[in-house]
């Protein structure tokens, strides 16, 4: 039975590299690389020895020197309160990278909800171009994280959807109503899913309706 | 603001409340009687306290025992109540299963669940908040038929490991001589396999545990639920299998059996593989269709042989009657999503 210490030796020391707001309670944390990972794996995380280690799943390419991590603030959580006020040099704790919500070249729609963005930006940063396309959704139009990278690679296939705001290449509604106006969805094609509960759950059934095999449906819940 | 409760306050907390309230100490033990030995419905009831301690008490918190708002009653004598949540006006389900031999009651851990199964009606309905440790007590506490109670599993709505904190909070309550004085043997707590949960349980709770398996193979198990992306299996094997359960202790593993996915020939041998080494039992369970699932369930009579072919290979194997499927009570149908007012949307 792995006892509290051996789970303890298994955290790293890093340091945080930057610590920035990059919309309204959206941080992306920045700290320097311990191990390396695969695209799409999650990491732990915490600023207190003592305190078990929240998952995140890491944002940056698997080839850059520094880990992102891009993290919500919740007012009524344990860490990213403090997360947040974390300064450049601060020491923090993290596991090795784990995880099994990998993609390869063959064709996909990578479809994320909020912070979920993060995964298909790791996969986006280490190389993975061709043939995905990706769907956002979001409330707001400051909820897209990473857009000036997406647009000029992606390009078409890349799809901002927001609910609440209306704005230039901005797709006016739900990513669900987005996905239910697609007239035709694509065959051999694996559809990865990272977000809440709530649009993961959704989707999921939607695109099973629409004849999608659960079998192509490659699901990541945040919890 | 809405007050703090009193009930799923563990006796360390209630003495740390009366301290504050400048009570005599003595004071945490009897309103922990009150809480959880006694019938009472309101804190002026509580009466060896004195006056003074009743008029700090219900200036500063509520009982938190709340009555039932709904119970339907299946032709198989299964009840579903319906509670509601002490502040957030949110619901929960809990079901008691009476048989000739046990009477069994399946409570809730959370509002929703975040985990996502294929096959759960409790997952459609998304994440909508973590059970206290009060809301998790107030099922049994509330429960018209307490006093016929002799088992309680965590496998109502929600996962319970993924509420570690209010989890082991209730547990305590429930097998403390101070609270409710329960045997930890007939209590089982469920879960899909959230390994730092998992272990925090396993030191410090003398609980069983089941957990939700549904195939022995990564790949598949990847398909049918979501978290075999972040704990895959054999790290949940792993830890159980370096773990002393002791003579008393049970760890089983529940299988929902669907048809063509997980009943064949291959999962009893690959079944009997990663298990190899473990003293456990495995809990066959009819899949109960939920709307719009890709899934089917297993005919009785695969289930029989796939049961059979395990028992041969020396795994306690046993097939789960279904309870209270007419009034969706049965495992894995448990939804409050129509009452739920819903989240506002963000993708």
């Amino acid at each position: 039975m792995e006892s509290i210490t051996e789970q303890k030796n298994k955290l790293s020391t890093t340091i945080v590299i930057e610590n920035k707001a990059i919309a309204p309670g959206v941080f992306v944390l920045k700290y320097k690389k311990v191990k390396s990972f695969t695209a799409g794996q999650y990491i732990g995380l915490t600023t207190d020895l003592s305190v078990t280690p929240r998952l995140y799943t890491i944002a940056s390419g698997e080839n850059d020197a520094e880990v992102q991590v891009l993290y919500n603030l919740k007012d009524d959580g344990w860490l990213t309160p403090r997360l947040s006020e974390i300064k450049p040099g601060s020491e923090l704790y993290v596991t090795n990278p784990d995880g099994d919500f990998i993609d390869d070249e063959s064709p996909a729609w990578w479809i994320a909800s909020g912070t979920g963005i993060a995964p298909y930006a790791a996969m986006f940063r280490s190389g993975l171009l061709k043939n995905k396309t990706l769907i956002h959704g979001g409330r707001y139009d400051h909820s897209f994280y990473f857009e000036k990278e997406f647009i000029p690679v992606l390009k078409e296939n890349y799809i901002r959807c927001c609910s609440q705001d209306k704005g230039e290449g901005l797709y006016h509604g739900r990513l669900t109503r987005y996905l239910q106006d697609v007239k035709e969805l694509p065959e051999n094609c694996r559809f990865f899913l990272c977000g809440s509960p709530e649009m993961v759950v959704e989707v999921r059934d939607l695109l099973i309706k629409r004849g999608v095999e659960y079998e192509r449906i490659v699901a990541e819940i945040y919890f | 603001m809405a007050k703090d409760t009193l009930l799923g306050k563990t006796l360390e907390e209630l003495i740390q409340i009366v301290t504050e309230l400048k009570l005599p100490k003595f004071t945490a033990k009897q309103i922990a009687d009150w809480l959880y030995k006694k019938d009472i419905i309101s804190i002026e009831e509580m009466s060896n306290l004195s006056l003074k301690a009743r008029t700090a008490l219900l200036e500063n918190y509520d009982l938190g025992i709340t009555a039932s708002t709904k119970v339907q009653v299946s032709v198989d004598g299964t009840k579903k109540y319906l509670y509601p949540t002490a502040h957030a006006h949110k619901f929960i389900e809990t079901a008691y299963i009476p048989d000739q031999k046990r009477n069994t009651l399946c409570v809730s851990s959370q509002v929703g669940c975040k985990m996502g199964c294929l096959f759960c009606m409790t997952g459609k309905q998304g994440f909508q908040g973590q059970l206290s440790s009060g809301e998790i007590i107030n099922q049994i506490r509330s429960l018209p038929e307490r006093e016929n109670l002799s088992n309680i599993v965590y496998m109502g709505m929600g996962e319970p490991l993924d509420n570690v904190p209010e989890l082991m909070k209730s547990l305590e309550i429930l097998t403390s001589d101070y609270g409710m004085a329960m045997s930890p043997r007939r209590i089982t707590v469920s879960t899909i396999g959230i390994i730092p949960g998992m272990i925090e349980f396993l030191n410090h709770s003398e609980c069983h545990l089941a957990v939700s398996l549904h195939t022995p193979f990564e790949d598949e198990r990847k398909k049918l639920m979501p978290v075999q992306n972040v704990y895959p299996i054999k790290d949940v094997l792993k830890i159980i299998r370096d773990f002393d359960f002791g003579l008393q202790r049970r760890i089983s593993f529940e299988y929902i059996m669907f048809k063509g996915i997980n009943d064949t020939p291959r999962h009893v041998k690959e079944l009997c593989r990663i298990l190899d080494g473990i003293k456990c039992r495995i809990n066959l369970i009819r899949f109960h269709p939920i709307p719009d699932t890709p899934l089917d369930g297993s005919d009785d009579a695969t289930m029989e042989d796939f049961k059979e072919q395990l028992t041969k290979k020396g795994i306690t194997t046993t097939i789960r009657r279904s309870r209270g499927l007419d009034i969706f009570a049965a495992c894995g149908l448990l939804s409050t999503k129509e009452l739920v007012k819903r989240q506002e949307e963000d993708f």
